[in-house]
C-alpha cells in the first residue's frame, strides 16, 4: 500500500516537473515569437498567416515559409546570373526583384522586404554599384530570417500544441 | 429575369452551396495563401498559375457549349495584376468582353498602390482592387458584397473607389442565386431551370 501511494506521488512529481519544462519553453517560443517583431524581422502578415492555421492545418505557417525558402532559391540564382551580366540589364533586375519582394511581402519578411525595395530603387537610378551592395544585404537580411525561423518551427514542433502530454493515471 | 427566392442564408452555409472563386496568381506562395484565405471563409477554391489558364477553365479559348460553363459556375475571379504573358489587366479585358464570362466579377489582386493603375482596372470593370498581401478581412468583405449584391452595378465615373458600393436599391433579395451570379439572359430558359433544378 506503502510503495503504491510513493508511485503515485513519483509520477506527480514527475508530471508536474515536466509540465513546468513545456510551460517554460512555451514562454521561451513566445518570447522568441514576440522578438521577430519587436526587432522587425517580421510584420503583420506573419500574423494574418498564423490566423490562417487550425487544427485541420496545423503546420499552415511553416509550410508557406518552407515554400518560400524553396522558390526563392530560384529567383535568388536568377538574381546573381543577371548581376553576372554586363551590362546590367536593370529591368531585368528589377523585375525578379519584384517577385521576390512580392514573396517576402506574403509571409511577412519586413527586413528582406525593406532591402528588396532599396535595390529597387537603385535599379531605377541605374546604379550598378548601388544594386550590387544591396543586393548583398537582400542576401544577408534573407538568410538571418531563415535561420531564425528554422529554429523557430524546430523548437514549435518540439514542445507540440499546448496540452498536457502526460497525463496521471 | 430568374426570380428565385433567395437561397443563401449566411448564419447556415449548409442552406446553401457554396461560392466558387477562380484564382489566378503566379506566385506559388501567393496561390496558397489565397486559397487558404478563401476556404477559411467558406468559398470553393480553385487555383490556376496564368491567365491563359484561368480563360482555359472558363472556356473561353475553346469553342464549347454554355452546359460546360454552368458545370463551372464560377462566382468571382480574383487575379493577380502582374504576371508573365497575359497580365491580370489583359484577362480582366477578355473576361469583360465575352458574352458568357462578363457578368463574373473580377477582382484585382496587386502590390502596386498606384491610384492610375487602380482606376484604370476599375473603368475597365473590375470590382475591387485588392492591395497585397490580401488579408482575410478584404476576402470577408469581399464576400459580404457579392451576397448582398450580386453583381454590383459599376460606376464609371467614380474614381479611387476602394470598397464595394452596394447599390442595395436596385438589386431585390428574390433576383439572387447564390450560386450563380451571372444573371440568366431572357432569351435562355433552358439555363434557367437547369439552375432552378440544381436547388
Amino acid at each position: 500500500m506503502l510503495k503504491s501511494m510513493e508511485f503515485i506521488f513519483l509520477e506527480v512529481g514527475i508530471y508536474c516537473h515536466l509540465l513546468m519544462e513545456r510551460n517554460q519553453m512555451h514562454r521561451q517560443i513566445a518570447s522568441i515569437r514576440k522578438s521577430f517583431f519587436d526587432q522587425g524581422y517580421l510584420d503583420e502578415q506573419f500574423i494574418q498567416l498564423e490566423e490562417l492555421q487550425d487544427n485541420s492545418n496545423p503546420n499552415f505557417v511553416e509550410e508557406v515559409v518552407t515554400l518560400f525558402y524553396r522558390d526563392s532559391a530560384r529567383f535568388l540564382y536568377n538574381l546573381d546570373q543577371a548581376l553576372e551580366k554586363r551590362p546590367l540589364d536593370f529591368n531585368k533586375l528589377d523585375s525578379l526583384m519584384h517577385q521576390f519582394k512580392g514573396s517576402s511581402s506574403s509571409i511577412g519578411a519586413k527586413k528582406v522586404k525593406t532591402e528588396c525595395t532599396n535595390f529597387r530603387a537603385h535599379c531605377n537610378a541605374q546604379n550598378a554599384e548601388g544594386c550590387k551592395r544591396t543586393y548583398q544585404h537582400v542576401k544577408r537580411e534573407y538568410t538571418t530570417l531563415k535561420k531564425k525561423l528554422e529554429a523557430y518551427f524546430q523548437m514549435s514542433r518540439q514542445v507540440g500544441p499546448i496540452e498536457m502530454a502526460c497525463r496521471p493515471r | 429575369m430568374e426570380t428565385t427566392t433567395l437561397c443563401c442564408d449566411p448564419t447556415n452555409s449548409s442552406d446553401c452551396k457554396e461560392l466558387h472563386v477562380l484564382a489566378v496568381d503566379d506566385s506559388n506562395i501567393d496561390r496558397k495563401v489565397i486559397q487558404k484565405l478563401l476556404q477559411i471563409s467558406s468559398f470553393k477554391v480553385t487555383v490556376v498559375e496564368s491567365g491563359t489558364r484561368a480563360l482555359q477553365y472558363l472556356g473561353l479559348d475553346e469553342d464549347k457549349n454554355s452546359t460546360r460553363f454552368d458545370d463551372l459556375k464560377v462566382n468571382l475571379i480574383m487575379t493577380d495584376y502582374s504576371m508573365p504573358g497575359m497580365t491580370g489587366f489583359e484577362l480582366l479585358k477578355k473576361i469583360k468582353n465575352s458574352s458568357t464570362l462578363r457578368e463574373i466579377p473580377v477582382v484585382i489582386m496587386s502590390s502596386e498602390n498606384s491610384v492610375t493603375r487602380i482606376d484604370r482596372c476599375l473603368e475597365e470593370g473590375a470590382e475591387d482592387y485588392l492591395l497585397k498581401p490580401v488579408k482575410l478581412s478584404d476576402v470577408r468583405r469581399l464576400k459580404d458584397a457579392i451576397l448582398k449584391s450580386g453583381a454590383p452595378e459599376i460606376d464609371p465615373i467614380q474614381t479611387k473607389k476602394r470598397t464595394y458600393r452596394l447599390d442595395q436599391s436596385s438589386k431585390l433579395p428574390t433576383s439572387i442565386d447564390c450560386h450563380d451570379l451571372t444573371s440568366s439572359p431572357p432569351d435562355s430558359p433552358q439555363q434557367s431551370v437547369a439552375k432552378r433544378a440544381r436547388l
